[in-house]
């Protein structure tokens, strides 16, 4: 095999690849051709690195030199400068908005700092599609070490040690979950890797799906062996199209070298894995919902018990993880349920991925133990608010969580201390949101999604979320009623604790939550009809300064339904009632003239 | 890269093929390697630094040495002692050779980056 000297990793996850990263890859494939250069370079595609932010990413080893924001007209000069002649490009490093410095290597970013990556330690550092990276990274050693020296039994105690509890937002015990499966009688079972990631914002879940798909596998496949099941479904949604590519490639790998199918490793363990493609219902990430789709069925979720672990999948015992509960599998086995037991907190073991998104400078994927506080994450790790606004909330679950607010920055993240104060961990959405979001909106916002995917089995999940969001529609239009408040609470509560699943369970959280902490900006929409933030427009109102006014006309030859009138040099004035609230005028006046409330 | 098909039988296979595919990613670990720097200036090429580049890597290769990170660097200002390749040992100083010949590259990687001793005669010097 030859030696290359130097490794180009070119982000591929969805993020990056979007932002042109396949061009950048046949721009390096080309430039190093033309250089002779190719045999003592590798270029090769990675999944996320997690900075989606400054994508496409471009790691060079053996300095660990990152370059962000890499276009395919940048390539020539790295090759020229770096490849070549070992000169790093100071231009397209990456720039740490803290301190404004540029910053050269990986390992220096303060982004990558405070994280802990375990389960994201091969993703953006192994070629996803190439089985032999991630065997030669210890991949599949869990699986030999369970096969050949374990009893299922001992795998289970071994996950009940570490502590790790399900990533998919329950936070129920896994190894419990397990125990329960394995207990159950039945020649037949399944496992189940939920892959339905749905909430708007989050994509940890696909992120690990594309950057190390035979992690998830792996995880899957000792999960088999403990708990006595051959066969498995990887429940990924259509709208992961990479995520599925990266899976069918390793699925295929893994059975042309004789990890997957029969006689496993000369141990005389089966078994199988199938990809089924979900439609992208939210629903379908409720684990009953989920088997209903993959039988063939309309994805609703029906009552429980019987749980899954006793009439799951074809009326047969079933266990279902999700993405990255399964994925903490192997590092579990590998590095032993005590080195995982040591990070986090008392009651939650290890770390977890969240989705940094919304107001924050670096926004990106995150992998951090529990235990960490909110502040750490928003202002360290995310580089703290973008324009450096006044922090007002971050939104923690997507549309099943709930807001947190200042007094929670210090508050050590784990699932307890969520629920507690009225959010949930979720799977790890993490939005973060600035004084200039309006709260009602917000809480609109994630309403207006669950309910629209509600799957309407249930009538205070399918009535009472599309009543309390006529509620939420009207407070922004400036037509809210005095009690509307009082209705969104009784509502809220009622949906909660009369829907059967969990998505009309958690659908009211958002607005509860919001008006928990901010029920003055409830007031100030139904009493004062004015948006505290200036978000909702039907309460917005542009009027002009008479005495900063210079009467440069620019505001009234920008406004594009002419309601603005003045003379040359004299104060000009908005007609309300023409007015569309567009806002040109207040982007183009030169002295600020033009104000908004 | 997966040209053999072969399949995976034991454990012991498994362990096999870590062990083979173990340079895969090797170039991206900073952990404990020897690292060999090779200044790549224009005053570095014109005095035949490539040729000295596809010395180490052919050595490297040969010896079936993984360990080694190869970097390049640019001009340092000692142009005329170029082409200049510096060894770093971990724990060590770095060694700076000067007027390096492809035969040199063999002796370089035999004596100093396998065995630890400074090649004398092309020592130009340390810096620490």
């Amino acid at each position: 095999m030859a030696l290359y000297r130097a490794h180009v990793l070119i982000c591929h996850g969805t993020g990056c690849a979007s932002g042109g990263a396949p061009k950048v890859l046949e721009a390096f494939k080309e430039e190093l051709a033309k250089k002779g250069l190719e045999k003592e370079i590798l270029v090769i595609a990675t999944g996320c690195h997690g900075m989606c932010e400054f994508g496409p990413i471009v790691v060079v080893y053996p300095e660990g030199t990152f370059y962000s924001q890499v276009k395919p007209s940048d390539v020539a000069e790295i090759v020229e400068e770096h490849l070549y002649k070992g000169r790093i490009v100071t231009r397209l490093l990456y720039k740490e908005p803290l301190s404004a410095q540029k910053v050269c290597h990986y390992k220096d970013i303060p982004f990558y700092g405070k994280q802990h990556r375990i389960v994201l330690s091969n993703c953006g550092y192994i070629n996803p599609d190439n089985i032999d990276e991630y065997i030669s990274r210890d991949g599949y050693q869990a699986l030999g070490k369970c096969l050949v020296e374990m009893t299922p039994a001992a795998v289970i105690d071994e996950m009940k040690k570490s502590g790790l509890r399900g990533r998919g937002g329950g936070g129920f015990p896994t190894g419990m979950k397990w125990g329960f499966c394995a207990a159950s009688p039945g020649d037949k079972k399944y496992v189940i890797c939920n892959a339905d990631e749905g909430d708007p914002g989050a994509f940890m879940d696909r992120s690990i799906l594309e950057g190390d798909p035979h992690a998830v596998i792996e995880g899957m496949m000792i999960g088999g062996y403990a708990m006595g099941a051959d066969e498995g479904y990887i429940y990924c949604r259509a709208e992961y199209p990479l995520a599925i590519k990266r899976l069918q490639t390793a699925i295929k790998n893994a059975t042309e070298y004789g990890l997957l199918g029969e006689d496993i490793l000369g141990t005389g363990f089966n078994f199988t894995l199938h990809i089924k493609e979900g439609a992208g219902a939210f629903v379908c990430g409720e684990e009953t919902a989920l088997m209903a789709s993959i039988e063939g069925q309309r994805g609703m979720p029906r009552a429980r018990p019987p749980f899954p672990a006793v009439k799951g999948l074809w009326g047969k015992p079933t266990n279902i993880n999700n993405v990255e509960t399964w994925a903490n599998v192997p590092r579990i086995i590998v590095q032993g349920a005590e080195c995982f037991a040591a990070m986090g907190t008392e009651k939650s073991k290890g770390t977890k991925v969240f989705a940094l998104t919304g107001k924050v400078k670096n926004t990106g994927l995150v992998e951090v133990p529990m235990g960490i506080t909110i502040r750490e994450i928003v202002f360290e790790i995310g580089g703290g608010i973008i324009g450096d606004k006044k922090f007002k909330a971050v939104q923690i679950g997507g549309p099943s969580g709930g807001c947190l607010v200042d007094e929670h920055l210090d508050l050590a993240v784990d699932y307890e201390s969520l629920t507690a104060a009225g959010a949930i961990m979720g799977s790890g959405g993490l939005v973060v949101l600035d004084e200039g979001n309006c709260m009602v909106d917000t809480a609109k916002f994630f309403l207006e999604f669950t309910q629209r995917e509600s799957c309407g089995k249930c009538v205070p999940c399918r009535e009472g979320t599309k009543k309390m969001l006529d509620i939420l529609t009207r407070i922004t239009e400036g037509k809210g009623v005095p009690e509307d408040i009082d209705r969104l609470l009784y509502l809220g509560n009622q949906i909660k604790d009369a829907s059967l699943c969990a998505l009309g369970g958690t659908a009211p959280n958002p607005v509860l939550t919001t008006l928990k902490y901010f029920r003055h900006e409830y007031e100030a929409h139904i009493f004062d009809k004015k948006c505290p933030a200036g978000v909702c427009q039907s309460l917005l109102r542009y009027s002009i300064n008479t005495e900063k006014c210079i009467g440069c006309t620019k505001c009234a030859r920008n406004c594009p339904v002419s309601c603005i009138s003045g003379k040359v040099k004299e104060p000009h004035v908005i007609d309300q009632d023409k007015c569309i609230k567009c806002g040109a005028c207040m982007d183009n006046c030169p002295v600020g003239a033009v104000v908004k409330g | 890269m997966t040209e053999e098909k072969k399949k995976i039988r034991s454990l012991d296979d498994l362990r096999k093929i870590k062990e083979k595919t173990g340079d895969l990613t090797s170039a991206r670990s900073e952990v404990d390697k020897v690292k060999v720097i090779i200044g790549m200036g224009t005053c570095g090429i014109a005095a035949g630094a490539r040729e000295i580049m596809n010395a180490v890597l052919k050595e490297l290769e040969v010896r079936n040495l993984h360990n080694v990170a190869v970097e390049t660097t640019g001009c340092i200002g000692m142009c005329q002692n170029e082409p200049l390749l510096d060894v770093i040992r971990p724990g060590e100083p770095r060694i700076t050779y000067c007027a390096v010949t492809p035969p040199d590259v063999s002796r370089i990687v035999s004596e100093h980056i396998v065995n630890g001793r400074i090649v004398q005669d092309k020592l130009y010097g340390r810096a620490d």
